[in-house]
C-alpha cells in the first residue's frame, strides 16, 4: 500500500493533473471566504461588459483631490481614443478622393491623419461625383475632429433650487487627474459580466464548484452501481450474470444522450434540480464500470486465495470484501475518477440542450454555456461569456484523464515508457 | 462461411432485442414520470388562454392523440401501430407539420455528416496512435497529452472554437446552417458549392474530438501488442519490421473496431452537438429545437430515429468484424 502510494506520487502524469485538480478546487473553496458577493447577483444593467476596471464617473468627478498632471502624449491618445475607425477610414477616402496619394495615408497613425485632414480638407472644396449627404457627413466629421482639438475642459453644472437654472459649479481641465485609490468606487471585473449583467468571475468559480458536486455525485451513483453489478453478475455467475450482462449489453449500445434527454425532458424543468441531475447522470452511465469490473472479479473467481477462503466457510459479503475488493480497488477508483469528469461533461451537454439543472438556484459551468449560446456570444465576440468556461471544463476533465492516466501506467507497467 | 451465418442470425436477433427494449424505453420512460404528461403539455400550450371550455378541448384533443384516456396496454399497441405506419404524430411547434416530415428533412444531413466524420477521425486517430507507439519518442510526448487534451474537450468545446476561429474571425467558412440561407435545394454547383462549404467546419469538428479519443486507444493497445511475446520473438527471429508492423496493426485493430462498435452510441451523441452549435439541419438540431419548444412528439420521434441509427450502425460494424477476424469464424464452426 504504502510503496503503491509512493509510486502514484512519483508519477509525473498523475502529479500534474493532481496539482491542476487541486488548485481549482482551492480557488473553488477560497474565493468565496473573500469575495462575498452572490454568484447570481445581477451588477449590469445590460448585456456582456467586457473585462477590466470600472470607475465610478461621479465619484472621480467628486474625488477628494484633484491633481494636475502634465503630459505631453494626453492630447493624442484621447484624440486616438475617441476616433473611431469608420471615421478614419472616411477621413481617408476624403483625401485620396481629394488627390492625396493611398500610400502616405495610415489610418491607425492619428498623428499624421489629423495633420494631413487639417492641411488638406476645405468644406467648400467640391469634389466631383460626390452626393450632398456625402459632403455634409464630412462636414461633420470636420467638426467632431475640431472638438477633439480643442483644449477647453469640460464644465459641471448643477441645478439652482430656486431658479432652476443651470449654474456653473466647477471646470475639469483635460490635465485633471485622480487617484484611483482615492475614488469611493471601483470595481474590477475580471471576466467582465455575462449577458444578464452577473459578474462572469464570481459565476464562474460558483459554477465550477457546483458542476464538481454533480459528477462527483453521479460518478459514486454510477460507480456503486457499476461496482455491485459487475461484483454480482461476475462471482455469482449463472443466471444472474446472464441477466445483468444483458441489460449491460443493451445500454451500451442505446446511446445515453437519448435516455438522458427523455429521462430529463420527462421531469420537467420545476423538478430539475442539480443533484437530481447528478443522480439521473449517474443511473445513465454504469454500464462501463459494471463490464469492467465483472471482467475482473471472472479471472479473481477461481484463484487460489478465493478457494480457500471458500473453503474456511466465509460468506460470500466476507469473500467479496477481503478476496476481490482489494485486487479491483485501483481500477475502481480510476473509474470513479473518469466517470467525474464526464459526469461534468454530460451536465455541460444536457444544459446545451435546455435540460439542464432548474436555472433560478444556482450557475453549472454547462447553464454558463447554455446562456452564452442563447445570447450568441460566440457570434458577438464576447470570449468572456462563454471562453473561461470551456478552458475551466477543459481543465477539469484534462487534469482528471492526466491523474487516471498516470494511476493506470501504475498499476499496468506494461504502459510504462 | 456457415460459421459467418450463424454469427450474422446471432447478431441480427440482438439486434432485434435491442431495438424492441429501445423502443419500450422509449414509450416507458416519458410515461414513468409523476404527473399527467398531458396537462403538463396543455399547460404549456394553454398559458394565457383563460378560456376553461377551450383548455378542456385542448386537453381532450391531446388526451385523444396519445390515447392517455385509454388504458397503459392499449396505448402501447396504438404507439406501436402509429410508428410503423411511420406516424408519429404532429408536430407541437411546427403544427400541423407531421413529425415524420420534419425528421424525413433532416436524417440525410445526420447521415452525410456524422458517418464520414467519425470514420475519417477513427482513420487518421488510430493511424497517429499506432505511429506514436510505434515512434515513441518526441512525436510520442507530444501526440499523447494533445490527444488528450483533444479528446477532453466537450464536443460543443471543440465546435465552438473552430466557429470562433474560422467562421467569426478568419470568416473563411459561414457559421451557421447547412446551405446559403438565400438558396433552395437543388442540383446547381451554386448549391452544391454552398453545401460543402458549410459541410467543413461540424465535419473537422467531429473528426477532430474523434481523432483524440481514438489515438489514446490505439496507441495503449499498439504499446501491448508491441511488448507482447510473439513480437520479441519475431524480433529475434529477424522478420524484418515492416512485417512486424503489419502483424501490432492487424493485432490492435480488432480491439479498436470493437471498441467503435460500442462506443459509436456516444460518439453520435457528441456529433448532435457540432449540429446544434452550427445549426446544420440535421436531427440533432431538430431535436435541440423540439426541446426549445417543448414539443413532445417531434423529441420522441426523433430520440427513436437516432436510436435506430445508432443501432444499425453497431450491427454494421459488427458484420465487418466477423469478417475481419478469422476467430469469429473459428469460434462458431466448432
Amino acid at each position: 500500500m504504502k510503496n503503491t502510494l509512493r509510486q502514484v506520487l512519483h508519477s509525473g502524469k498523475f502529479m500534474v493533473g493532481f496539482v491542476i485538480l487541486l488548485t481549482i478546487l482551492l480557488v473553488v473553496l477560497v474565493y468565496p471566504l473573500i469575495i462575498k458577493d452572490s454568484p447570481l447577483g445581477i451588477i449590469g444593467q445590460g448585456t456582456f461588459f467586457p473585462p477590466g476596471i470600472y470607475v465610478s464617473t461621479y465619484d472621480s468627478l467628486n474625488a477628494p483631490k484633484q491633481y494636475t498632471l502634465l503630459l505631453t502624449d494626453a492630447a493624442a491618445k484621447r484624440i486616438a481614443n475617441k476616433m473611431s475607425n469608420d471615421d478614419r477610414l472616411a477621413m481617408k477616402e476624403w483625401l485620396v478622393a481629394d488627390g492625396v496619394p493611398a500610400s502616405e495615408i495610415d489610418v491607425t497613425k492619428t498623428a499624421s491623419l489629423l495633420d494631413l485632414w487639417e492641411k488638406n480638407y476645405d468644406p467648400k472644396k467640391n469634389i466631383p461625383g460626390m452626393i450632398f449627404a456625402k459632403v455634409r457627413y464630412y462636414q461633420r466629421v470636420n467638426t467632431s475632429v475640431q472638438g477633439l482639438l480643442s483644449t477647453e475642459g469640460a464644465i459641471i453644472a448643477s441645478k439652482n433650487a430656486q431658479t432652476g437654472a443651470l449654474e456653473q459649479a466647477s471646470t475639469i481641465n483635460q490635465s485633471d487627474y485622480v487617484n484611483l485609490s482615492q475614488v469611493a468606487n471601483v470595481r474590477v471585473l475580471p471576466l467582465g459580466t455575462d449577458n444578464f449583467g452577473r459578474d462572469v468571475l464570481t459565476e464562474l468559480i460558483r459554477a465550477t464548484g457546483v458542476s464538481l458536486e454533480i459528477g462527483l455525485v453521479a460518478g459514486i451513483v454510477a460507480t456503486l452501481i457499476g461496482l455491485s453489478l459487475g461484483l454480482l453478475s461476475g462471482y455469482v455467475g449463472g443466471m444472474v450474470d446472464d441477466v445483468i450482462m444483458f441489460f449491460t449489453n443493451l445500454f451500451t449500445v442505446i446511446p445515453s444522450i437519448v435516455l438522458l434527454i427523455l429521462i430529463s425532458f420527462s421531469i420537467g424543468q420545476d423538478q430539475r434540480g442539480a443533484f437530481t441531475i447528478a443522480v439521473v447522470i449517474g443511473f445513465t452511465s454504469w454500464v462501463w464500470t459494471a463490464r469492467a469490473v465483472r471482467a475482473q472479479v471472472v479471472s479473481l473467481r477461481n484463484r487460489d486465495h478465493v478457494n480457500l477462503s471458500k473453503l474456511s466457510g466465509h460468506s460470500i459479503v466476507h469473500i467479496i470484501i477481503y478476496d476481490i475488493l482489494p485486487y479491483i480497488a485501483s481500477y475502481v477508483v480510476m473509474a470513479l475518477i473518469l466517470q467525474i469528469s464526464s459526469a461534468i461533461l454530460i451536465e455541460a451537454g444536457l444544459s446545451i440542450l435546455g435540460l439542464g439543472p432548474r436555472t433560478t438556484e444556482v450557475p453549472t459551468l454547462g447553464l454558463m454555456m447554455n446562456w452564452a449560446m442563447i445570447y450568441q456570444a460566440e457570434i458577438l465576440g464576447k470570449w468572456w461569456a462563454y471562453f473561461p468556461v470551456l478552458i475551466v471544463i477543459a481543465l477539469i476533465t484534462f487534469s482528471m484523464n492526466l491523474m487516471n492516466t498516470g494511476l493506470d501506467q501504475v498499476f499496468n507497467p506494461a504502459l510504462r515508457d | 462461411m456457415k460459421g459467418y451465418r450463424a454469427y450474422f442470425l446471432n447478431k441480427l436477433l440482438w439486434l432485434l432485442v435491442t431495438f424492441v427494449f429501445a423502443f419500450l424505453l422509449n414509450f416507458t420512460l416519458p410515461r414513468l414520470m409523476p404527473g399527467d404528461p398531458v396537462a403538463a403539455i396543455v399547460s404549456r400550450l394553454a398559458q394565457g388562454m383563460s378560456n376553461s371550455t377551450g383548455m378542456k378541448e385542448v386537453y381532450e384533443h391531446y388526451a385523444a392523440l396519445f390515447g392517455t384516456n385509454k388504458p397503459i396496454l392499449d396505448q402501447f399497441f396504438l404507439y406501436v401501430v402509429n410508428v410503423l405506419h411511420g406516424n408519429f404524430g404532429e408536430s407541437f411547434s411546427q403544427f400541423p407539420r407531421p413529425v415524420a416530415d420534419i425528421i424525413k428533412s433532416s436524417i440525410l444531413w445526420t447521415i452525410g455528416l456524422q458517418f464520414p466524420a467519425i470514420i475519417v477521425g477513427w482513420i487518421i486517430g488510430n493511424a497517429l496512435g499506432a505511429i506514436a507507439a510505434y515512434l515513441k519518442g518526441g512525436f510520442d510526448k507530444v501526440l499523447l497529452p494533445v490527444s488528450i487534451f483533444i479528446s477532453n474537450l466537450p464536443a460543443f468545446g471543440m465546435a465552438i472554437i473552430l466557429l470562433v476561429m474560422f467562421g467569426v474571425d478568419l470568416k473563411w467558412f459561414p457559421t451557421s446552417g447547412g446551405y446559403g440561407f438565400d438558396l433552395i435545394p437543388n442540383f446547381s454547383w451554386n448549391f452544391i458549392w454552398s453545401v460543402i462549404v458549410h459541410y467543413q467546419l461540424p465535419f473537422w469538428s467531429i473528426v477532430l474530438i474523434a481523432i483524440g479519443g481514438q489515438a489514446i486507444g490505439m496507441r495503449s493497445m499498439s504499446i501491448y501488442e508491441l511488448n507482447a511475446d510473439y513480437i520479441k520473438y519475431s524480433r529475434f527471429m529477424g522478420i524484418n519490421d515492416r512485417k512486424i508492423i503489419g502483424y501490432v496493426f492487424r493485432n490492435a485493430m480488432l480491439p479498436q473496431v470493437t471498441g467503435l462498435a460500442l462506443s459509436i452510441g456516444t460518439m453520435v451523441g457528441g456529433a448532435l452537438f457540432a449540429e446544434i452549435i452550427f445549426s446544420y439541419p440535421g436531427l440533432g438540431y431538430t431535436l435541440y429545437n423540439g426541446i426549445l419548444g417543448q414539443d413532445y412528439p417531434l423529441i420522441s420521434g426523433a430520440t427513436l430515429i437516432i436510436t435506430m441509427m445508432v443501432l444499425i450502425a453497431n450491427f454494421a460494424i459488427e458484420l465487418l468484424y466477423g469478417v475481419i477476424d478469422p476467430r469469429i469464424k473459428a469460434a462458431q464452426a466448432d
